[in-house]
Parts: structure tokens; sequence; C-alpha cells
């Protein structure tokens, strides 16, 4: 067995094997912190479908988490718990929310594109805060945990084992379909994009689909989310969110396929650490003040991520 | 729905759409001369209304605290330069949004720690506060007409610049063919500290002026920094020209947008659903525009490439 | 008389006051090859800009096997038969030199809008892919990371890519640029073999190539095309010996 192949057996049975172990040290805490990764992971890993491969640098990531967990809280609101109902809508939704969104920014390029996503994020965000019926700024509580015939979301055990095969299949359908020939044409436009059209491929097309693929999986994200938090806000479109998602692919090595999951666990942990465990209380109040040039240095030193540090040790 | 209040809420307007175009000029500029994007611009929007009301509380001068404020804010626009930004010149788009994301956080959270989460009030000095008759029966704050007057003052200066002197005629030849200007033997170095510096300073401007309006807090750059992106990606990358229309556009159709959508619905549709989808949809209005327009022209209004 | 697979008239192209293609007309024969040559800054990689469909011109058709394509876009173009190689060197750094090849396979067998089959295992893609690779003379790098070829190796494979395509026009754009005399050898003797098989339109400025390669040869100086013939007929061309050898010639 390769090396890689024997860190993901690792990494997973360690990921199934949590809740029992956490139960058993009487430390629920952890199964709420790697739930809460987890579901970051699946967006980094949507994300990383569009950045990563694609070359496309969306500032508006957040957005979709925000739509997939409206989607599931107004339906909540109005007594509408069917789980597949509301992740449908969610899913459904934030497609094609993508759909509008990447239909208009896709054919611009560069700056335009990094400045567009993020505005239309923020448009969204501000739709968030002016509905007032679901909460506006303060956002709402989650009536109900989304119901499914057989699974008890409400068991905290039985939800973080749904959010962990979710993640797997997320993981197994982004590797589907980057390495199919819809994903080598977006390979191919990222890496060289006067060559990809000089042998004949039309790009828009395919990174559209890619956009509104990334988006309905991030809206499952957002579905996800608000049944983990219980609560409903329009943070969750904040642009800093669409920021830290960013850092979450770029972290673990865009590109690929465990980058996404080293990238999320990696940001998420220091993030967890800097504002709780760490014992000076300074630290702790003012996180962002030492998470903000950490990531500066990553930026300029830390380049291609943890999964290009393991990559060398292979070499 | 009155034509006092209208022209009222045109000037407001025209006033945040000044400000918008102080942010956005320079901004541009360095996205079109440097392609850097820069997203701590909004930062340096921050620090300098930050600066103002520490800079007049302690000199107990309006005057003053304008100067040092200004003063403080290049130094720090510069001092990030410098350190944090210039190795970012030669990397790709991704990176440096990423790097600026982190020092917007760094940012943040310093004022916060000097100055608290809280909103500050900034006082104005008695002849700045007061009222003016412009047309019978409207009475408009000294203040605002002092910004657009400055404002559109800085605008003229800029057309002059960039028009009229040999560093303007470099800022449109780098704005529209990087590389060849640097071919040409000019000193890239020297050109990009200039406007960077540039940018710095109309930015802090921006933000010291912007205080007494609208409350000084941590994260008030990037409010403002978005619906000035907006504002570029509608006049173009490298334009001054193009940041003033789009600035004076946007800040008109958000005012009026704010003011008058929901009335107006409300003559449309039911008074309750124009309750509800009155302020969404203003908030939504400037997104929209900027979608229509680069339905139609991709690269903004003025592009210069 | 059949009319000819490509017809350019008129063609013009200007930025700013500079006139780059003035008023350009040419003509090629399905199975000629034609040589642009011209001094630098004649403007050649503009007109080929405007040939594969990168540029707009200002004025002027193009037409390709009976069909307007002036308006149509590089990808359209590439489409319809056209393929091109680049002056300087324009391959995917990150995929091999089969996946390269099998990329431009892929880009003319229909839509991509596969999901799940990996495409890089597909026969239908790698089978056509090495056997291009082979017609190059690059079998033995089938494997090998584009990135990590030589500047020689990287001009083979950009042919490679072009051939891959099934063209009907092939417009090379010095394929021998950077090379050294055996590379260069080698890239005219693979040139030459094709020679027979595809319509090539062939900006060199290496005359060695030119003038065992070209059936006919277009001179371009300032833009415009100041003389078209038989490789002889140029050669003694007063006006060609002029713009390359200055006065007193």
């Amino acid at each position: 067995m390769s090396a890689r192949a024997l860190l993901w057996t690792v990494f997973v049975a360690a990921l199934v094997a949590l809740p029992p172990v956490a139960a058993a040290l009487g430390q629920p805490f952890y199964l709420d912190l790697v739930r809460r990764i987890m579901i970051f992971a699946i967006a980094a890993i949507s994300l990383n479908l569009i950045l990563g491969y694609g070359g496309l640098v969306s500032f508006g990531h957040a957005a979709y988490l925000g739509v997939g967990g409206y989607a599931v809280g107004i339906l909540a609101f109005y007594g509408v718990n069917d789980g597949l109902v509301q992740w449908g809508v969610a899913i459904g939704a934030s497609a094609l929310v993508a759909l509008a969104i990447g239909a208009v920014s896709i054919r611009t390029s560069g700056v335009y594109f990094i400045m567009i996503t993020l505005a239309f994020t923020q448009m969204l965000y501000y739709l968030g805060i002016s509905l007032e019926e679901y909460g506006g700024d303060d956002g709402m509580r989650l009536r109900t945990r989304s119901e499914f015939p057989l699974l008890d979301l409400k068991d905290p055990a039985t939800f973080y084992y749904v959010v962990l095969a979710l993640m797997l299949l997320s993981l197994y359908v982004v590797h589907r379909l980057v390495n199919s020939r819809f994903g080598m044409v977006l390979r191919a436009a990222k890496s060289n994009e006067p060559r990809s059209l000089a042998i004949g491929f039309s790009p828009y097309p395919y990174r559209l689909a890619a956009f509104v693929i990334a988006g309905a999986m991030g809206g499952l994200a957002g579905a996800l989310l608000v049944n983990h938090t219980n609560y409903l806000t329009p943070d969750f479109m904040h642009w800093t969110r669409s920021g830290e998602i960013m850092f979450m692919v770029i972290l673990g090595g865009m590109a690929t396929a465990g980058g996404p999951v080293a990238g999320t666990f990696a940001f998420l942990l220091v993030e967890d650490m800097l504002s709780a465990w760490i014992p000076i209380r300074f630290v702790r109040e003012h996180w962002q003040l030492f998470l903000g040039p950490l990531l500066v240095l990553s930026v300029l030193f830390f380049r291609r991520g943890l999964a290009g540090i393991l990559r060398k040790d292979n070499e | 729905m009155t034509a006092i209040l209208f022209f009222e809420q045109l000037l407001n307007g025209v006033q945040l759409g000044v400000t918008l175009f102080l942010m956005a000029a320079g901004l541009t500029l360095v996205l079109g001369i440097m392609n850097f994007v820069n997203l701590a611009h909004g930062s340096l929007y921050m620090v300098g209304a930050y600066l103002m009301v520490a800079a007049s509380q302690w000199t107990g001068s309006w005057p003053l605290g304008i100067a040092l404020a200004l003063a403080g804010t290049l130094v720090v626009g510069m001092a990030v330069e410098v350190l944090a930004l210039r190795p970012l010149y030669t990397r790709d788009h991704l990176d440096q949004v990423l790097a600026t994301f982190g020092l917007i956080l760094f940012f943040n959270e310093l004022v916060a720690v000097i100055w608290g989460r809280a909103s500050l009030y900034t006082s104005l000095p008695s002849y700045l506060q007061g009222h003016v008759e412009l047309l019978p029966g409207s009475i408009y704050p000294v203040y605002r007409l002092t910004i657009i007057g400055i404002g559109l003052f800085i605008g003229l200066l800029l057309w002059y610049v960039v028009t009229r002197t040999r560093l303007g005629m470099l800022i449109r030849a780098g704005a529209s063919n990087r590389t060849m200007v640097a071919a040409l033997g000019v000193n890239i170095r020297l050109l990009y500290t200039v406007v960077f510096g540039f940018g710095a300073a109309l930015a802090g401007l921006a933000g010291l002026m912007a205080g007494p309006i609208y409350s000084v807090q941590p994260g008030m750059g990037e409010l403002i920094l978005i619906q000035v992106f907006v504002v570029i990606v509608i006049g173009g990358i490298g334009s001054v020209r193009g940041a003033l229309v789009g600035a004076l556009i946007v800040g008109i159709v958000d005012t009026l947008g704010r003011a008058f959508l929901k009335p107006l619905l409300g003559h449309v549709i039911s008074a309750p659903a124009a309750e509800a989808a009155g302020p969404a949809l203003a908030s939504m209005l400037i997104y929209l525009l900027m979608a229509v327009v680069l339905a139609l022209k991709p690269a903004g209004l003025f592009a210069s490439r | 008389m059949s009319e000819s697979l490509l017809q350019v008239a008129g063609l013009t192209k200007a930025f700013g006051a500079l006139r780059a293609t003035d008023a350009v007309d040419l003509e090629v024969q399905e199975g000629e090859t034609l040589a642009v040559i011209g001094p630098n800054g004649a403007g050649k990689t503009t007109l080929i800009g405007q040939l594969a469909g990168n540029l707009r011109p200002d004025a002027g058709r193009i037409r390709f096997a009976g069909e307007d394509i002036t308006a149509l876009s590089a990808p359209r173009r590439a489409r319809k038969g056209f393929a091109r190689s680049f002056q300087i060197t324009s391959v995917f750094p990150e995929f091999t030199a089969l996946e390269n090849v099998a990329l431009a396979v892929q880009a003319h067998a229909g839509h991509s809008f596969r999901f799940w089959r990996p495409a890089m295992k597909d026969p239908a893609l790698l089978e056509p892919a090495r056997q291009v690779l082979k017609d190059v003379g690059l079998q033995d790098k089938v494997n090998a990371l584009a990135a990590n070829m030589s500047h020689g190796e990287h001009r083979q494979l950009e042919v490679a890519m072009a051939l891959a395509t099934r063209p009907r026009m092939l417009l090379l754009d010095e394929p021998m640029a950077g090379m050294g005399i055996d590379e260069s050898q080698r890239m005219i003797e693979l040139l030459g073999t094709l020679k027979r098989r595809q319509t090539m339109i062939l900006v060199e400025h290496d005359m060695d190539a030119v003038f065992r390669l070209a059936d006919r040869i277009a001179v371009l100086v300032y833009g415009r095309v100041i003389a078209t013939g038989l490789p002889e007929d140029i050669k003694l061309n007063a006006d060609v010996r002029k713009a390359y050898l200055g006065e007193g010639a």
C-alpha cells in the first residue's frame, strides 16, 4: 500500500473511531469540533474544484453556505422539516444562485472576477440582513433539525457519521470530476488558457458548470452547518467567511484531493487554539491580531501548502 | 416625496459618491498600473478615520488633526507596502488577495485593541456644524457640502495631474501597458511607490472626512471597500475618469434607492410587501446595476485596456 | 478551378497609428506550404493572430473551406480545422507529453461534458496521442512532464499537439525559434514529412527551412505583402532584396 493510501486509511479510521472514543472519555466537545471541521471541509472541497483545479478565484463561496442554510432554516420556520425536501431545496437553490452569478461573472477574468464574486456575496449578505421575517441581522434559531427516515440527526453521533459520509462522498465525487474529460478541460484552461483555446476548447460552459456544481455542494455544506449550529445568521455569508474558506483550500494545497481536508483541519484547529485554548487571555480575546499576520506569512512563505510538503517528503 | 427631499438625497448621493471616488481613484490606479489587488485599502480608510479621532482630540484642533491623520496614514501605508506588499507584486492575484485579507483581520483587531470595539463618534468644529439654505425651504449640512467640495477639488487635481503632467502620462501609459513602461527605462519601483502612496493618502482622506458621518468602528473599511469594487468594475480598471463616473453613479443610485424605493414600490404593490421588499431591493440595487453594466461592457465603461 | 482552402482579402489591423497589417491578400491551396517571411517587426505574428482568431482585424475577410470565418473565435476556428503552434512555447507544463497531446485529441472528440470516467486512461484519447508523438519523434518522452522537457522537445510537442487535432490548416509560428542546428534539421525533416499531407502556413526566419519547405513564399514588410511567388522568383526579386539587405544589394 502506498504512503498516501496508508495515510488516508489511518485518517478515515481515526474519524470513524472518534465518537465512541470521545464518549468513552466523556468529552463530547471533540465530536462537535470535528463535525464542524468536516462540514467546512465539504465547503473547501467544493471550492477546490473551481479554485484549485479551475483557477477561478471566487471570493464569493460563502454565499452558497448562506443560501443552503437559509433554505433549510426558512423551510423549518414554516414547519417543513423533511430533510430530503429541505436539503434538496438547499442544493437546488444554491445551484440556481451559482448559475445566475456565474453566468455574469465567468465572462470576466482576473481581477474583475474576484471583485464581482465578492460584490455578489455581499449583496446576498445584505439581502439576508434585510429579511426581518427570518431574524434579519441577528438571525434566528433553527426550529428543529432536519428529519430523515431511519436517521435521527438530534443524536450527535448519528449526525457526525452522516457528515463524515457526505464528506467522503464529496471527496470521491470531486475526484471523479477532476479526472474526467470535464475536469481536464478545467485544468487545461487553468494551466494555459491560450493553449487550450488554440486546441479548440471553449472553457466558458465548463467553468459555468463547475461553478454550479461547487455552488450546489456549498449549499449542502450550508444545510449541514445550520443543523450543526442550530442557528441561522447572515454571517454564514459574510465575505470574511469566503476568505477563510479560501485559506482552508490554499493551506492544504490546491488541486490535490486531500489538500482542502488538511487545510480545513489546520485552519480551524489553529483558530480554535488561538481563540480558546491558549493560556494567555490577551491572545484569546484578540486572536485575529495573531491569525492575520500568520495568514500573511503563510502566503509569503508557505505557498505550496501542507500537501506540497508531504509530497516533497515522498520524493 | 417632495422635490426638496429629492434634492437633498441627491446631494447625499453626490457626497457618498465623492467619498467612494477618493477610495476608488487610488485603488483603480494601483490595480491598473501595478496589477495588484489590495483588499487592505479599506484598512487605510479606517486608519485615517481613527487617527483623525485621536489627533483632533489630542491637539484640540481640527486642521492640525487632518494634517497628522493624513501623515499618519501615509506612514502606515508605506510601512505596510515595504513590509508586506512588496513581495506580493510578482505573485498571482490569489496570493495578493489572501495576504491582504490577513492584513484586514490584523488591522481590524488592532484598532479594537487600541480603541475598543464600540463605535466612536467625532465632533465637528463649530464652523463646520450647522446648515446652509441652498434652495428656499431646503437646508443642508455645511459639512457634507464641504466634503463634496473637497472631493470635487481632488477630482480636478487628479485630472490635472493625469492629463497635464509627466507623472500623469506615465500613470496612463502604465495603466494600459505596464511592461512597455518598464522597458522604456522608467523607474518602476519609484512609480509604484508614488502611486501606492497617492492611493493611501486619498483613502486616509476619505476616512477622516467620513468619520463624523458614518461611525468609526472596526470593519468600517470593508463595508465601503466592496462598494468601491463595484465602482471600479463599473468604471473600468485603471481609469480615474471611470472611477469618478462610477462613484457618482453608485453613490447616487444607492442613496436614492434607499430613500425612495420603498415609497415608490408602495404605489405599485401593497404596503406590507413594499415594507419587506423595499429595503431588501434597495440594498441590492448597486449590485444589480453592476451586473447590468457587466453584461453590456465586461471591462467597464472606461476600461483602459 | 477549385476554390483555395484559405482566402484572405484586404486584412487590416492598426494599433493606433501603427498599421501592423496593411490590406493583406493571401491565398493558400489545399496541400500547399506557404512560407511567410519578412524582417523583424513586419507584423508576421499579428497576421498569424488574426488568422488563428486571437486578434480581430479592423477590416478584411478570411474565407476557409468556402466559409467566411472572420467573426469566429479561436476555439471555433480550431474546431473547424485550424491548428497553430506558438512562437513562444505554449504547452501545458504540469501534464506529461502524452497528456498534452491527448488533450488536443479530446478537444476534437466532441463535447467534454463527461463527468465520470478518467480521461487520461481512455484509449480513445491515448492511442491517437501515442501515434502522433511517434510521428514527431517523441515516443521516448511519452511520460515526461512537459515542464521537464528541453526547448527543442517543446517545439516538437507543439507540432504534435497541432497534428493531434487532425487539422486542415496548420499555422506554424517560427517552429524553429531558439533551436540549435541539429534540432533545426530534425524539425525541418519532420515538417518535410508533413508537407504532402498537410496544408501549412509557415512563418519563419530560418531561410534554410523556408527554401526547403515552401511551395510558395509571401514577403511581409511593414504589414504589407510586397511579393508573393515561387521560391526561386522571390530569391531574385529586387524589392525583397532591398527590404532584407538594404539599398545597393
